[in-house]
């Protein structure tokens, strides 16, 4: 029998296993994910906690649950891979052989990596929403959060979901004018990037709707370091920005074992083809997910579309042929915008976020890059259909390429 | 993608000001380019710029500010002293190659 191993079994992983599963071309192989965890986060959940929007059970499931029965499962660690020996030895000293290895194992964040920032005043004045627990602990602090200033601050380059930060700034908009506090807080969003987004249309769009929202942007702002007790935050150029309550979104970087691999770059990611998502330099590993290095955006969308790609191309793989560029960088995201409303675009590594109507074949054509209503039910739909439709690897309505259909140039 | 030319030695540079192709680069041009952002270039400087070059050459793209730091010994803050306000960017920019990638 040959042998698959997944390692991770997130969002990318956990996909992959159940479409591998019930593909019949996979009857003589043995397919084996592993995971260092046994709790599955709905990240995108992270967002709306400290809002009070979702409550522990609605972001948190075991990763068994998901898994599909035919895949054997091991619960420990990687320590690395030895793709010489094409073997993965885990932290117990085991070792797990493969014929094909997919990489799956995620981005997480390092606060350590700025100074001050997860010290003394971690989850106090200091918070992220970037994981479980500090989204609980920011949760709490918004609830006593009177008056002052709220900063934002993204300290690094590539982050998971890029749209994440300026939703949050949104959603605090809306949730201190809800409680009649907003006259009495300044809400700040400082990033690294020239302007609110990654994308030239999508920025200038998005900037507007800071600006009506009485949200301040600092642009170009690179974090040195976190002054806890003055509460300042610094950059390397010596700009300050002064805070009551600074939420974090600290730097992103893939797993330590693949530095312990050294398979990966200065932030730990994989080098991988663009097009048909092997890792470069192997030929019988692939990578996907927040794990890859490419210039597409970390989210759970992307995921699902080069799952799509990767089994398309896996099937070529099998038969002996030749691997085709499948993945074009399709990402597509809802981004909430407080009051019941929220804005969709949808892009690739060519084409920006343009304005039009998406197709969304059973609910209906959704308004792109402008404020609705019905965007704001397609987010929460996307809670419901990710852990019932996308983790379970059922088709979402959605091809994997992006198309121009409905898009205004 | 509109393209104008650096005045003084007639070269191709895209919207951004990034040399069209790499390949016209000298390093008086790096120079001229250096004076548009106001530069004047120093040694610390040529040891950044002839370090991104390298890294080009083996890696086909040029470096993030990371791999700057980690790889060439110069510290981010003097990199931010030495090239003010986005150094990788700017660095790329000095050294005739694309703009890095990173920003997604
Ligand atoms: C606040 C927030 C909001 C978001 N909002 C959205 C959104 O609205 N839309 C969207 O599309 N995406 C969103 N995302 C991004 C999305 O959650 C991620 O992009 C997606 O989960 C990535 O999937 P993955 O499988 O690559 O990684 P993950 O799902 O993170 O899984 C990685 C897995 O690898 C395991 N692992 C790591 N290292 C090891 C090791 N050494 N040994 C064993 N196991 C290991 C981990 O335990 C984990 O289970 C959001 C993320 C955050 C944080």
């Amino acid at each position: 029998m040959k042998r698959l191993v997944i390692l991770g079994a997130g969002t990318a992983g956990t996909m992959l296993a159940n479409r591998l599963a019930s593909m019949p071309e996979m009857d003589d192989w043995r397919i084996t994910v592993v995971d260092a965890t046994r709790e599955h986060y709905y990240q995108p959940g992270f967002l709306l906690l400290p809002f009070g929007v979702y409550s522990k059970d609605d972001v948190v499931r075991p990763k068994r649950y998901y898994l599909p029965a035919g895949a054997e499962l091991i619960f420990a660690e990687v320590d690395h891979i030895r793709p010489d020996q094409k073997s993965v030895v885990l932290m117990d000293g085991r070792n797990v052989a493969y014929d094909v290895l997919v990489i799956a194992t995620g981005s997480h964040i390092h606060p350590e990596e700025t100074p001050g920032l997860m010290e003394h005043e971690w989850h106090k004045s200091i918070h992220t929403f970037y994981d479980f627990e500090g989204a609980v602990a920011l949760a709490k602090a918004l609830r006593q959060f009177k008056e002052g200033r709220l900063v934002l601050n993204v300290a690094e380059m590539p982050i998971k979901c890029p749209v994440a930060p300026l939703e949050f700034v949104f959603l605090a908009d809306w949730y201190f004018t809800h409680r009649g506090l907003r006259d009495r807080i300044e809400i700040v969003y400082a990033t690294p990037l020239p302007g609110a987004f990654t994308k030239p249309k999508a920025t200038e769009m998005l900037g507007n709707m800071l600006a009506e929202r009485g949200i301040q942007v600092v642009p170009e702002f690179n974090v040195m370091e976190v002054d806890p007790d003055a509460r300042i935050l610094r950059s390397y150029d010596e700009q300050e920005i002064e805070y009551d309550v600074l939420v974090s979104i600290p730097v992103h970087m893939g797993a330590e074992a693949i530095a312990r691999s050294e398979m990966g770059d200065e932030l730990n990611f994989v080098p991988t083809d663009r097009h048909t998502l092997l890792a470069k330099h192997y030929d019988d590993i692939f990578v996907l997910g927040d794990a890859t290095d490419l210039p597409a955006s970390k989210a759970g969308s992307v995921a699902h579309f080069e799952v799509d790609a990767f089994m398309e191309n896996f099937r070529r793989y099998l038969d002996g042929l030749e691997l085709l560029p499948l993945f074009d960088g399709h990402s597509n995201c809802f981004i909430e915008t407080g009051y019941g409303k929220g804005v969709l675009i949808d892009f690739n590594y060519d084409v920006e976020p343009l304005p039009g109507m998406f197709p969304l074949p059973g609910i209906g054509p959704m308004p792109l890059l402008t404020e609705s209503r019905v965007n704001h039910w397609g987010k929460l739909l996307f809670h419901w259909m990710y852990w019932n439709v996308l983790l379970k690897g059922r088709e979402l309505p959605i091809p994997a390429q992006m198309s121009m259909a409905g898009k205004r140039l | 993608m509109t393209t104008k030319t650096l005045a003084e030695l007639n070269v191709a540079l895209d919207a951004e000001g990034f040399l069209v192709n790499p390949d016209d680069w000298t390093p008086e041009i790096a120079e001229a380019l250096a004076r548009e952002e106001g530069i004047d270039l120093t040694d610390r400087h040529w040891e950044v710029i002839n370090f991104v070059r390298k890294y080009y050459e083996e890696h086909g793209e040029p470096p993030t500010l990371r791999a700057i730091t980690k790889r060439s010994g110069v510290p981010t803050k003097e990199l931010y002293q030495l090239f003010p306000k986005g150094p990788a960017k700017k660095v790329a920019r000095i050294a005739g190659l694309g703009k890095p990638k990173g920003c997604i």
